[in-house]
């Protein structure tokens, strides 16, 4: 392996082992993404040849990818491998929807609201997530163990002091870390490691042939029919692949030729944009994604 | 590729360090299309180069930060040329962000150290290079910025350097490049600039991509603290750690401490394989030939040149939090993965950031830095902070509030914990308290002064000692008198004040005595020091209420009247902070109950009414 990339690895489980070691009843968010699948690999390694010492929890917001959750159940149904899955039903039967309610509203609502519910009714108190800090300004900020006060919220005024490899994880009950073990992964670096580790990602990162519609300068794809076409929209078929998976009405596609994890390394590297640019709700308010965190998202 | 390069950016604010850094992202091309948009708008709105691309917005991540035009919270960035990878902690300047910029520090090889050509070094300047020696940075790279404003005046550059080579001298940095640059035009940043022919040395992104920050001096063997113990099975017990320094392989002798057992290592477990050796910064999991008692905590090392042990060490400690840091307080402390209790037993002197003097200090607040002794409840394996980072470092947390009190670095240990015994004697507690006839008992008065602790330990004891028991009333205001006469009341003497008290009642209790202290005790966290100290039911803290308008109208030795008219200070109630128990055994409202009813509810809960 990279001698830089091992040195990634060896840091991730580090801090993997720490969580399990401090907390009483540990979590770790998985989302099916790129970088769920390298947090999910660190931890299998963390602890082989145990089986993995904590659950996997999907915020399942119902408007995923067919293909995502597809790859999440294969997961699932691995050894040693235990799926919790957590869907706002309340908000669900209220219509709540990525067409008819604004992007931030629904964010809010489907995972922000749906997260802390699942956080509550397991009554977890380390939450392992796979955000990285070169994501988005606001991460670039963020701790590896984030204090959260009871309710979920993030004042990042008021963030605990981290040196070294020493975290204070003392809390209080109703209070939480959220632990972010990828937290000195670039973009680069996990398509490196999954091409070196041959870690299997969901099939979107590929490009192929796609139905997608443009809207507002993006592609999106037309993933089931429950997508409204506008007056006289139709679907083309187009070559494109997914930089970063979410909701799928809100998840943009790029144009890429790029069928191999070397053509999307090599796309990485040229890249004119941001991972994130196809992200539509971190562009609805400035400063999204911190006001976002302070609420509790992820 | 080699490993990354991680350095901090530090220095005044306003000196220009978010923009040398959005620079340097700019110039290695880190800067994608769709953050341009934003870029723009955000430079239009909070911007400081009238309307221009202003490069600083592109690391100010929060939007206190964009519209205060500061930096608050240490951000890390990341980027990399062909030549090598940067991981980039970008520092606040703020005083107040001190602790910050040591939490930068502490994982950093090396410090670009951001100053004003037009300003010249500034007290956060002298500040940050102190910070920055002081968490163990060997390589400082000062980056003269602003030269632009000086007319790339090259007198103005040699005098900024000159006045700083006598400190680069005594913090003994292994390597220091003064780089005179302009962060906002780009000079010498990633090329050499023109405007400045004078200066022969390297570009600040040539100079970054050649450094050697490979550690120096003499680093201890092999060692590594264990995070946990993976047993999935019966016959599978494996050590998980993240080997601190030097290497191990299969075959080596190691001992454990503490404990001090040796074994040989069977096995160095990877995934789905088994590795021959390992060195350090590897995460691993070790196999032992033997079965020894090691858990989270333990310290494995090889056997021809083992850890120490001890439980009183000099460090000097970086105050994080607005409480005060007093000598005699005890905090939860964290060493590699060892947690205990260590107690600040005496604070030797406060480090003059600035000038580099040591000035006399009874306590540590926000952002000092102070070299201290600490005193552990048991003896950890360790390792100097200057031999070796992870064994050396700790971070001290307040019990009460889980705040990170501090962060310190071992000097040395001040004994070898192998020289001190606790002398076991042949008559102990047990038998003391046999032939008395009693439980020894700890009965703890808390409450604000005139609330009628005194008046209902007084009648206790009398009670007590009517039925027999063998008692004694340790009283503040007595005990002022004599033990005590040499304290004051500020926070750090009423610390002290309670530690003691703690201890005389202890060995009391050793004797097997019913002790009673009637003191005010305002803080939780010496009270709960107390309760440590004791068996579990030996320790009845009984919280005596009254509200300090009830307290205030008794007042029978007129102190609250002096305290208002200002002839008395830190009078607790009036000036000084009273923390009320949480959890008391008991809860004595005596605005409700006479002395003798509080005595009656007393004697019901001790069992002997």
């Amino acid at each position: 392996m990279k001698s830089y990339l091992a040195g990634l690895e060896a840091e991730s489980i580090e801090i993997l082992r720490e969580a399990v070691a401090l907390g009483q009843k540990p979590v770790m968010l998985y989302s099916t993404g790129k970088d769920s699948s390298v947090m999910l690999h660190l931890a299998q390694k963390a602890f082989w040849p145990a089986p993995l010492p904590f659950p996997l929890l999907h915020v399942d917001t119902t408007w995923k990818f067919r293909a995502m959750i597809a790859f999440r159940d294969r997961i699932a149904a691995e050894d040693g491998i235990q799926l919790l899955v957590h869907i706002n039903r309340r908000r669900l039967a209220e219509g709540v929807n990525p067409f008819t309610y604004d992007s931030g509203r629904y964010t809010a609502l489907m995972k922000t609201e749906a997260l802390k519910q699942a956080l509550d009714e397991g009554g977890f108190d380390m939450v392992m997530g796979g955000a990285r800090r070169d994501e988005e300004k606001s991460r670039a900020k963020e701790r590896i163990f984030s204090f959260r006060s009871a309710g979920h919220g993030w004042d990042p005024k008021m963030q605990r002091p981290e040196l070294w490899n020493l975290y204070n994880t003392r809390i209080n009950p109703g209070e939480t870390i959220r632990i972010f073990p990828l937290s000195n992964w670039t973009e680069t670096d996990i398509w490196q490691y999954i091409a070196e580790e041959e870690i299997p990602v969901v099939p979107l990162y590929f490009a192929a042939p796609r139905p997608v519609v443009r809207r507002s300068g993006r592609w999106i794809m037309v993933d089931d029919d429950r997508f409204p076409l506008q007056p006289g929209e139709k679907p083309e078929i187009r070559m494109v692949r997914f930089r970063t998976l979410g909701c799928y009405p809100l998840t943009a596609a790029i144009e890429s030729t790029a069928g191999s994890v070397e053509d999307i390394l090599r796309e990485t590297q040229t890249a004119r944009n941001s991972e994130r640019q196809g992200r539509l709700i971190d562009h609805d308010q400035a400063a999204s994604m911190e006001k976002k965190k302070q609420e509790g998202y992820f | 590729m080699r490993e990354p390069l991680r350095f901090i950016t530090c220095g005044s604010v306003d000196d220009g360090k978010s923009t040398l850094i959005g620079r340097l992202l700019w110039e290695s091309k880190q800067i994608f299309e769709d953050h341009l948009p934003a870029l723009a708008a955000d430079s239009a709105r909070y911007g400081t180069q009238g309307g221009a691309l202003d490069l600083a917005l592109l690391v100010d991540g929060l939007q206190a930060e964009r519209e205060q035009s500061i930096t608050i919270d240490v951000a890390y960035r990341f980027f990399s040329t062909a030549r090598r990878r940067f991981i980039v902690a970008d520092c606040p300047g703020h005083e107040q962000y001190t602790r910050n910029m040591a939490t930068g520090a502490s994982n950093s090889d090396l410090a670009l150290l951001v100053v004003n050509a037009s300003k010249g070094l500034t007290m956060q300047t002298r500040r940050h290079a102190r910070i920055a020696a002081l968490l163990g940075i060997r390589h400082l790279v000062m980056a003269v910025n602003k030269m632009d404003l000086t007319a790339w005046d090259e007198t103005a550059f040699c005098r900024i350097v000159s006045e700083f080579e006598p400190l680069a001298r005594e913090f003994e940095f292994a390597s220091f490049q003064p780089i005179p640059v302009s962060a906002l035009h780009g000079d010498n940043v990633a090329q050499p600039g023109l405007a400045s022919p004078w200066y022969s040395g390297p570009a600040l992104l040539t100079y970054l991509e050649n450094v050697d920050v490979m550690q120096g001096g003499s680093p201890p063997g092999f060692r590594m603290a264990v995070q946990l113990v993976n047993r999935p099975h019966q016959g599978f017990r494996g050590y998980c750690g993240r080997i601190a320094s030097g290497q191990v392989k299969v075959g080596d002798r190691v001992r454990v401490l503490p404990g001090g057992m040796e074994s040989s290592i069977r096995s160095i477990v990877a995934w789905k394989k088994e590795n021959a050796a390992a060195s350090a910064g590897d995460s691993v999991t070790l196999l032992l030939e033997d079965e020894i008692d090691i858990s989270r905590g333990s310290v494995i090392s090889s056997a021809t040149g083992p850890v120490e042990m001890s439980d009183q060490f000099e460090a000097v400690l970086l105050c994080l939090c607005e409480h005060p840091l007093v000598a005699g307080r005890t905090y939860l402390v964290r060493l590699h993965t060892c947690e205990a209790a260590a107690t600040v037993t005496a604070i030797k002197y406060k480090l003059d950031v600035t000038a580099g003097n040591h000035l006399a200090a009874k306590s540590l607040t926000l952002n000092d830095i102070g070299v201290v002794n600490l005193s552990f409840d048991r003896p950890v394996p360790f390792e100097p902070y200057q031999r070796c980072r992870r064994l050396g470092s700790l971070i001290l947390i307040d019990r009460i509030t889980n705040q990170t009190a501090a962060a310190g670095m071992i000097h040395f240990a001040l004994r070898r914990a192998a020289n001190i015994h606790w002398q076991a004697l042949e008559i102990h507690k047990p038998a003391r308290a046999a032939q008395k006839l009693q439980k020894p008992m700890c009965l703890w008065f808390t409450g604000l002064p005139a609330s009628g602790k005194s008046t209902i330990a007084n009648l206790l004891e009398k009670r007590l000692f009517a039925a027999g028991r063998h008692t004694y009333l340790l009283d503040g205001d007595n005990v002022r008198h004599g033990l005590n006469r040499d304290l004051g009341f500020t926070e750090s003497d009423r610390v002290e004040n309670i530690r003691r008290v703690t201890e005389v009642a202890k060995l009391l209790v050793d004797a097997g005595l019913v002790v009673l202290v009637s003191f005010i005790s305002p803080y939780r966290s010496e009270r709960a020091r107390a309760r440590s100290l004791f068996e579990e039911g030996e320790f009845l803290e009984i919280f005596v209420d009254a509200p300090v308008t009830e307290c205030e109208r008794r007042d029978p030795k007129g102190l609250y009247a002096k305290a208002r008219r200002g002839e008395l200070i830190n009078f607790t109630g009036i000036d000084s902070n009273y923390e009320p128990p949480e959890s008391p055994e008991l809860r004595l409202d005596t605005t409700q109950h006479s002395p003798e009813e509080c005595v009656d509810r007393i004697l019901a809960k001790l069992g002997l009414a």
